[in-house]
């Protein structure tokens, strides 16, 4: 393959792969992510394939795999190309009729299109679906047309374009002022000006530099860096290179969670397409530009999407941060100037650079620019990857666009900014979106996993999960974090067993003012903030743990007992599911008997029974 | 050369200095637990945290071990905030630490007499990392490490049993401000008890007056270390002149 | 799968190699070491540390710090119970009680005939999927208690049906 060695080239290759794509080919694409692939993507894919050259069409239709398209719940999705048809919950028993029906009658199968239950109507592209509708789709932009594993097509959508433009058309202080007019600030967390960064870096004492990218992606609930890195590695390293250039570094590290396998996996394959097309390596579109990039991976560790602890295991010890009064960009992996970002900053760049800092800092509010992808889970009907501008209500994310509570049951939070973050209830639904806003109220953007929570979440339970989280996380080098995060665990715990004092809600504000102000790194400065948040907006739900040792979401086990209905009739579901025998059927259509010092509470009777006979209390 | 102000009081200190180095030389009580003149500043125990103001006005709190001055500083070593924090810090280390008397004396300094925190534990170790720093940057060995991850994070040597990499020097022993880790010359052995357990060590008998003067691992370290034939250690240091 | 001490050192040298040496690269060759082995046994930590030319303290420190490694062998089939917040919502601390329940083992665990290991994991990224559980890298979304033990059964059968081919 012949390296790229101009612009001109660049455009040359793109234009003759457009050529060689007839606009009017029908093309099955398959979303090969993770979530799909959990939900049978692989083995639609194949099935496709077989079935296709069983009935000769293998030349006239392609199958295409994607990246993931961040509505994993209704998976596998494949849309068919050029009609832009968007079927969800494929399985391989809907193939067969999906050729027949739609690839050669031209017809859809209804069934398989997507159905908003609060949406009337039909919805058949891919355009249409509200959840996809209402969102504004910079960066997932072409997530359902683009094999990651092939850089064709990303070329084929003007891919490296900017790169070009940054080598030839711009200068490395021109290219950080762009970035810095543009107003992106980071989107892993921090929210810090990323230009400023750059430019930092830049001016930083030495010749050698390397340049991060951070898809540790820690926050669990958050999995819009597992998207853009399986889905459009690509994006990522076009931004990463352009940075690299801006800033002078000559090599890079792509630093991918242990527990992504795939995104590990396409990121490699699209450093090595990206070399052997010299867009990466040794003179990079014959610019005489040089770097190079590694991927690296995590060991399962939390604390290693703190920069400095994931460079000290970049650097293959353990991932114990440190102070940051030296900043990275002075001082970072191997005492050298360091620039690290997250991967959906990285993604942004190539678009600033081609639509220019102007049209970007014309979306968003006046402090955030720009659009985010959030993740929107736990009890919303629609789950998924949301992208939307800066500025937008966290109302409109969670109705509109996520469709409400599911169950129609009704909403109670929404933790923004994982495990560092806080909650947010519902008269603050009206919020605008944005790092500084959410900052206010408590929480912060963090690196966008928004989960919701409904009436049946208990918010001392939640607080108690998270610094339960926490405290298998945090590294153990500094004193406040290390025994301030065990004991507000273990404060928490006895107030969910019905054993807390009104004192410990004093105790538990203090620990979490000195984690604030003493801890050394990130963890453990947020480390209290879903607790404390949690103490503003549901003291009553702590209270009445307290005063009256009761749940009122009936969560915590030891606060609750589960009861038969007296209108039970004896249908012995829930004997046969009980696993520790504590039901026994008694007379016929009478209520069974629950022997409560046997129940466990592990609610396997509840699931079981379909009359809603247990009650919780 | 840069101006700060510490307590009030202004100082002038050599760029690069950090804030706690400098209000020691002017003896100006800081507290510290991880802090050692051997070893680089690490900044686990956070007692020594001072309020700072910038010349820009930015004011937070910082560790004075790792903060380096800057013109224009203004250092408050012990405001109500930072006494505040220190007592909540010295708080849960003495429940981690309930029988360590360093622990206790240095609360008591700090105005802590109890702690809230029930305390189940009895550790010594208050994961300072000195012993570990001290293996690693003065001896040169790296025969101990901290190891897990965590509220299960402890001193150990690999596997709690391999204690190839070790010479006995008791360096270790010898920085541990809590006395979590001592030495003890018991005849022909040396053993070094750490939290974990102790390891004993064969120690040389001098040709001349008989006494068992060093560990045979670390006559061996130095003789690889200074070129000198293991020979010229069979005489102790006191019959070497 | 028991390898013999030359077997492990030449796994090792081929990994080390495929890293250039680079010590810098102990966290993922480490990775790739547990994924040929099985787990982390000593041994193959003390090789490492000599073939890198890094303290033993630093492979015992990572090996420890990092979740992802055992040194314990594990059992045949790994099944992890994603915690995340997002599954956790969803009910995902009942689903791995009902784990332990019918493996009788705790989390971070093996049975005794290391069938299978028990373990927890922090986000694997398929939140809209949530309850997520994976074994054996296959994932299982949106899981339900009553489907834990079909789904142990599937892999017990399994190991029976080997079982009897190996006789």
């Amino acid at each position: 393959m012949k390296r790229l060695s101009s612009p001109i080239e660049l455009e040359e290759l793109r234009q003759s792969i457009v050529k060689s794509r007839d606009p009017k080919k029908t093309i099955v694409s398959i979303c090969g992510g993770t979530g799909c692939t959990a939900l049978g993507s692989v083995e639609v894919i194949k099935a496709f394939r077989e079935e296709l050259i069983k009935r000769d069409l293998a030349d006239k239709i392609e199958v295409k795999v994607s990246g993931c398209r961040g509505f994993c719940q209704h998976g596998a999705l494949v849309t068919i190309e050029p009609q832009s048809i968007f079927y969800q919950r494929v399985r391989t028993k809907d193939v067969i009729e999906i050729i027949e029906s739609t690839l050669l009658k031209g017809q859809t199968v209804d069934r398989l299109l997507y159905h908003d239950p609060t949406v009337t109507g039909q919805f058949v592209h891919e355009e249409e679906v509200p959840f996809y509708a209402k969102q504004k789709r910079l960066i997932l932009a072409n997530s359902s047309k683009i094999d990651p594993k092939r850089i064709e097509d990303y070329i084929f959508f003007g891919g490296y374009g900017a790169l070009a433009k940054a080598l030839y058309n711009m200068k490395p202080d021109s290219i950080i002022e762009e970035i810095k007019a543009s107003g992106l600030r980071g989107r892993g967390g921090g929210g810090f000006p990323t230009g400023r960064k750059w430019e930092s870096t830049r001016k930083a004492q030495g010749d050698l530099k390397y340049v991060i990218c951070n898809c540790d992606e820690g926050d669990p609930g958050a999995f819009m860096d597992r998207s853009l890195m399986e889905g459009n590695p690509h994006s990522v390293l076009e931004g990463m290179i352009i940075g690299a250039f801006a800033i002078g570094a000559q090599e890079g590290y792509i630093y991918v969670r242990h527990e992504y396998p795939l995104a590990v996996e396409n990121a490699t394959i699209a450093l090595q397409q990206a070399e052997e097309n010299g867009l990466l390596g040794d003179n990079i579109l014959g610019s005489g530009f040089n770097f190079r990039v590694k991927v690296s991976r995590g060991g399962g560790a939390f604390v290693c999407g703190e920069s400095t602890a994931l460079m000290a295991s970049l650097e293959g010890k353990v991932g114990e941060p440190r102070a940051k009064y030296i900043h990275t960009s002075d001082s970072g992996l191997w005492g050298r100037p360091s620039n690290l970002n997250n991967v959906e900053t990285w993604a942004n760049v190539p678009i600033i650079i081609n639509n220019g800092a102007k049209w970007f800092s014309g979306i968003g509010t006046a402090d955030s620019k720009g659009t985010k992808i959030f993740s929107l889970v736990g009890k919303v009907r629609n789950t998924g990857l949301v992208e939307v501008p800066m500025g937008i209500t966290l109302r409109e994310i969670i109705f509109d666009i996520g469709g409400g509570i599911q169950g129609n049951r009704k909403f109670k939070a929404v933790q923004t900014g994982g495990p560092s973050g806080g909650c947010i209830p519902e008269k603050l639904l009206d919020l605008p979106v944005d790092f500084d806003e959410l900052t206010r109220v408590g929480s912060m953007m963090g690196s966008g996993a928004m989960i919701v929570t409904d009436e049946k979440n208990c918010m001392v339970d939640i607080a108690k999960y998270y610094i339960g989280f926490l405290k298998g996380e945090l590294c153990g080098k500094c004193l406040p974090c290390r025994e301030g995060v065990k004991r507000m665990n273990e404060i928490l715990t006895r107030i969910t067993e019905g054993n807390g004092k009104m004192e410990d809600i004093d105790l538990l504000e203090q620990i979490a003012a000195t984690l604030t102000e003493t801890s050394l790194c990130g963890l453990g400065q947020s480390a209290p903030n879903p607790v404390v948040s949690t103490l503003v907006h549901f003291r009553d739900e702590y209270e009445a743990h307290i005063k009256e040792k009761r749940c009122p979401a009936k969560v915590c086990k030891a606060l609750i007992t589960y009861n038969i209905s007296e209108k039970c009739l004896n249908c012995g579901l829930c004997v046969k599911a009980c696993p520790q025998g504590a039901i026994t059927p008694v007379e016929k259509k009478k209520p069974v008997v629950l022997d409560q010092s046997k129940c466990i509470k592990c609610g396997s009777c509840l699931d079981a029974c379909k009359l809603q006979m247990v009650e919780v209390k | 050369m840069v101006k700060l102000t510490i307590d009030g009081i202004q100082f002038e200190a050599a760029a690069g200095a950090m804030v706690l180095d400098v209000a020691r030389a002017h003896n100006i009580y800081i507290p510290t637990l991880c802090n050692h003149e051997s070893v680089l500043p690490y900044g686990a125990c956070r007692l020594c945290i001072v309020e700072i103001t910038t010349k820009s006005g930015r004011k937070r709190l910082v560790t004075s071990c790792l903060y380096p001055v800057e013109e224009g500083l203004t250092v408050l070593t012990n405001s109500e905030k930072v006494a505040a924090h220190r007592k909540m810090l010295m708080q849960l280390l003495m429940a981690r630490c309930p029988e360590s008397e360093i622990v206790k004396e240095l609360g008591q300094k700090l105005g802590v007499e109890s702690t809230p925190f029930p305390s189940e534990d009895h550790h010594k170790c208050i994961l300072c990392a000195l012993c570990t720093r001290v293996c690693a940057e003065v001896v040169g060995v790296s025969a101990i490490s901290l190891v897990n991850r965590g509220v299960e994070r402890e001193m150990g040597i690999p596997f709690f049993e391999n204690k190839d990499a070790c010479i006995a020097c008791g360096s270790c022993a010898y920085v541990c401000p809590t006395g979590a880790i001592t030495l003890e010359d018991k005849g022909d052995t040396r053993i070094i008890h750490q939290p974990w357990d102790e390891m004993k060590f064969k120690m040389a008998k001098c040709k001349v007056c008989g006494r068992y003067w060093a560990p045979v691992k670390q006559i061996e370290y130095m003789a690889k270390k200074s070129g000198q034939p293991m020979e010229f250690f069979d005489k102790c240091t006191d019959c070497r002149n | 799968m028991k390898l013999t001490g030359k077997q492990i050192k030449a796994k090792l040298e081929a990994i080390v190699k495929k890293y250039n040496n680079d010590s810098s690269m102990l966290v993922p060759i480490l990775q790739d070491t547990q994924t040929e082995i099985g787990y982390l046994p000593k041994d193959a930590m003390i090789e490492l540390h000599e073939m890198l030319n890094v303290p033993l303290t630093q492979v015992y420190s990572v090996a420890t710090f990092f979740k992802a490694f055992n040194l314990i062998p594990r059992g045949r089939h790994q099944i992890f119970v994603c915690t995340g917040t997002a599954c956790h919502v969803r009910g995902s601390e009942r689903i791995l009680e009902t784990f332990e329940r019918e493996l009788n083992i705790k989390a971070g665990e093996s049975d005794k005939d290391l069938n299978f290991t028990l373990g927890t994991v922090n986000c694997v990224g398929a939140c809209a999927l949530g309850p997520i559980v994976i074994i054996d890298g296959k994932y299982n979304g949106e899981m339900k208690i009553e489907s834990v033990k079909p789904l142990i059964d599937k892999y017990r059968n399994t190991l029976e049906t080997e079982r009897g081919t190996q006789h």
